[in-house]
């Protein structure tokens, strides 16, 4: 049991520092975020629409100003580690990749909540939406978040190598996430009262997502950090 | 690995040429078969009397489905030989993943291809959203091309191989998602409105159509083959570079140049060691 | 002062290292051994593969062939076990810029595996040593200057006790007291029973501490003044 401990314990560390460094730092707050409500303006300005046409397609435009902000979170969380050779210092501590993993996938998680609720409220002001279903709108925001925080941290170590770009992360980042975008949408049209789809179906499809993406990167991480 | 080559700069060998010209032969014939001699589709409505069906279109059928089943086989081929890199780590499978990725990831786009042709006159649109094979079917090609632009970014195939192993594997893991998800999006599906059963499939269709599968078969193995073997010859030539950077650098300064460089008195410089 | 054999097993054994660096052989046929205690100083132009062979001790680096044995670890065969004994000090600060050299300090003794009660007491001896003083430690590490960044990345290093140390050009860019500082943590590193290989262009400065020296050029060992008596005091 104290390993299991002292994995959390580990993870918890890493998990503290990259809040803690984001916090100092402002990035995802004063740069992310923004971004994403620009994202909402710009797509109400594009489809020159009223708020009922901006109602129906309000999910869709919400995941998808999630999934771009993320790109941009998930970019900023693999730099912290390329600059001034903190990854090779990660390494030679010998905390194990997967506490890593896990601490940084927290870290992205919990500002992707973040960005869900300020976008939630950008939603209600700019396209008019109402809630139906509360506590689905919550479970399918937090397991999505998961499943694109993990999966996005996976990929993460993968695009911020010496000699890649980072234009790559969103040619791999995007497509894996396909599924995660066509059922956090439904179920929130479900929520939103947009549609009538059975938007707890589509949840437990995000759980599935959600666990498969942590239990890869857990067990991945490691390989991608080493040469 | 099999077959080595006779002339020096090139990836053929006997056994692949006879291969390359027997696959040729097949495509020749399987042209003829599905273009001249097999009939169009048509059918009469039991009701109304008139002719129906896919007409010429259905031609597409004996290039489509034969591509559709070995792209999903060369997939499987890299997702196998991706297990192989992590727990083997031998240059074989890496090279065997890379060339499998490759001739799938062109497989993926002839199906799309190929089936928006054959779709555009039965079902009278080039695409159709919603539905379940084309819509995994393109997500599976964005995914490695992801796969294969993420190969393309190093030289270095050693810090490479791993990485673009989890790469292979999260992509496949990922499609009974896409599939899953698509499959419950809408109900409208074209697939199901013309599948294999629907068509009347037997004497010389069935035939061109297990044909294709064979020469189509013989096409792809011929093209993993080379591109195999020519992303063998690039390890070979990154091998044998390093091998003579290596003798280059042993040669590189003599211990008093050295002194000279960096300025050090006999005193303190020593004895040389082997 | 006693012989401190670790059952006589050198602490660092490479025969014919080969180790790449994408495709060029940064190392082309390494032979050496330091044993137990030692002070091994590295010198040869730029280029001549220093920083590779120590980041090779480390276990950052993959041996292409040849053997490599740090700290009784086979790097050949597995190379993250033997990280957590070795301290490396690299070009890079390995520091993360917005925490302050406290918040640093203590993640990287955490990271190493130590309780929070071992981390502070250890940190707060750590950071005295470096000479860092109070009024810096609740600051940005991107504000501070190089050598005070330089003592943070070392005070990071010395909370973990390591017992071989791997100092890359440890000198370049401070001042007289940061040379100095630099000098003692040698100091109390070999009196600690620890073994030390520094890689060094500023002979005259390195040569006070330790009276063997390696000459490497073009990927292999040139010169080696061999293992020394230690029959002499430390200060």
């Amino acid at each position: 049991m104290t390993e299991v401990r002292r994995f959390l314990a580990d993870a918890r560390l890493v998990a503290v520092r990259d809040l803690r460094i984001e916090f100092r730092s402002r990035v995802v707050v004063g740069q992310v975020v923004p971004f994403a409500l620009l994202v909402l303006v710009l797509f109400g300005f594009a489809l020159d629409a009223d708020h009922r046409t901006l109602r129906t397609f309000a999910s869709g435009l919400f995941w998808v100003a999630v999934l771009l902000s993320a790109l941009l979170a998930v970019h900023r969380s693999a730099a912290l580690e390329q600059s001034d050779g903190t990854l090779d210092a990660l390494r030679m501590s010998g905390l194990p990749p997967a506490a890593l993993f896990m601490g940084k996938a927290t870290a992205v998680f919990v500002q992707l909540v973040l960005l869900e609720v300020v976008l939630m409220g950008g939603l209600f002001v700019l396209y008019g939406v109402e809630v139906v279903d509360p506590a689905l709108l919550v479970a399918a925001g937090l397991l999505a978040g998961v499943a694109v925080a993990a999966t996005g941290t996976l990929y993460g170590a993968l695009a911020s190598g010496p000699g890649v770009r980072e234009t790559l992360l969103p040619i791999l980042l995007l497509p894996v996430l396909a599924p995660v975008l066509i059922a956090a949408t439904r179920a929130f049209d479900d929520a939103l009262g947009a549609a009538a789809v059975d938007g707890w179906a589509w949840t437990g499809l995000l759980a599935v997502a959600a666990l498969i993406a942590t239990v890869v990167g857990t067990l991945a991480h490691g390989v991608l950090i080493e040469d | 690995m099999a077959g080595r080559d006779e002339r020096p700069g090139t990836t053929g060998s006997r056994g692949s040429r006879l291969l390359g010209c027997v696959a040729l032969t097949c495509l020749a014939v399987l042209g003829v078969l599905a273009f001249v001699l097999t009939g169009p589709d048509v059918r009469i409505h039991p009701t109304t009397g008139e002719e129906f069906g896919q007409f010429d279109a259905v031609r597409m059928l004996y290039l489509h489905v034969p591509m559709a089943v070995l792209m999903y086989a060369s997939f499987m081929l890299c997702a196998v030989a991706s297990v192989g890199v992590l727990v083997k780590r031998t240059p074989w499978w890496d090279v065997m993943a890379h060339s499998a990725a490759e001739v799938g990831t062109v497989l993926c786009g002839l199906v799309l291809v190929t089936g928006s042709i054959w779709g555009r006159p039965v079902w009278n649109t080039w695409w159709e959203w919603g539905d379940v094979r084309l819509m995994t079917t393109l997500v599976l090609f964005l995914l490695f091309a992801g796969y294969l632009a993420l190969r393309r970014t190093t030289t270095d195939p050693r810090r490479q191989e791993r990485q673009a192993a989890v790469v292979a594997l999260v992509a496949v893991l990922d499609i009974p998602l896409v599939n899953r998800s698509v499959a419950w999006w809408e109900n409208r599906t074209l697939h199901q409105r013309s599948t294999l059963e629907e068509l009347k499939i037997e004497d010389l269709t069935l035939f061109t159509l297990m044909f294709g599968f064979l020469t189509f078969g013989l096409v792809v193995w011929w093209l993993t083959l080379q591109r195999f073997r020519v992303g063998w010859l690039e390890r070979a030539a990154i091998d044998h570079a390093v091998g003579s950077a290596m003798a280059e650098r042993r040669s590189e300064t003599s211990a008093d140049e050295l002194d000279a460089a960096i300025g050090v008195t006999d005193e303190q410089a020593g004895e040389a060691s082997p | 002062m006693a012989d401190r054999y670790r059952g006589g097993v050198p602490v660092v054994e490479l025969r014919g290292a080969v180790a790449l660096l994408g495709n060029f052989p940064a190392l082309a046929g390494v032979d050496l051994t330091v044993e137990s205690g030692e002070v091994v100083l590295l010198r040869g132009p730029n280029g001549a593969g220093k920083t590779t062979l120590l980041r090779l001790c480390a276990g950052l680096v993959r041996p292409e062939s040849g053997s490599v044995e740090v700290l009784g670890h086979d790097l050949v065969v597995e190379r993250r076990s033997v990280r957590r004994r070795v301290a490396l000090l690299g070009h890079a600060t390995g520091l993360y810029d917005d925490l302050t050299i406290t918040q640093n300090v203590h993640f990287w003794a955490r990271a190493a595996g130590l309780t929070v009660s071992e981390a502070t007491g250890r940190v707060d001896a750590a950071l005295l040593r470096m000479g860092l003083s109070e009024r810096l430690l609740g600051q940005p590490v991107h504000t501070l200057s190089a050598g005070q960044r330089r003592r943070t990345s070392l005070a990071a290093l010395v909370v973990r006790r390591p017992e071989l140390w791997l100092l890359d050009e440890p000198h370049a860019g401070l001042d007289q007291s940061g040379r100095d500082v630099v000098d003692g943590l040698v100091g109390d590193a070999v009196a600690a029973g620890a073994t030390v290989l520094v890689s060094s262009h500023e002979l005259d400065r390195v040569a006070g501490l330790g009276p063997r020296v390696v000459t490497i050029s073009g990927g292999v060992v040139v010169a080696d003044t061999g293992p020394a008596d230690r029959g002499g005091s430390h200060d």
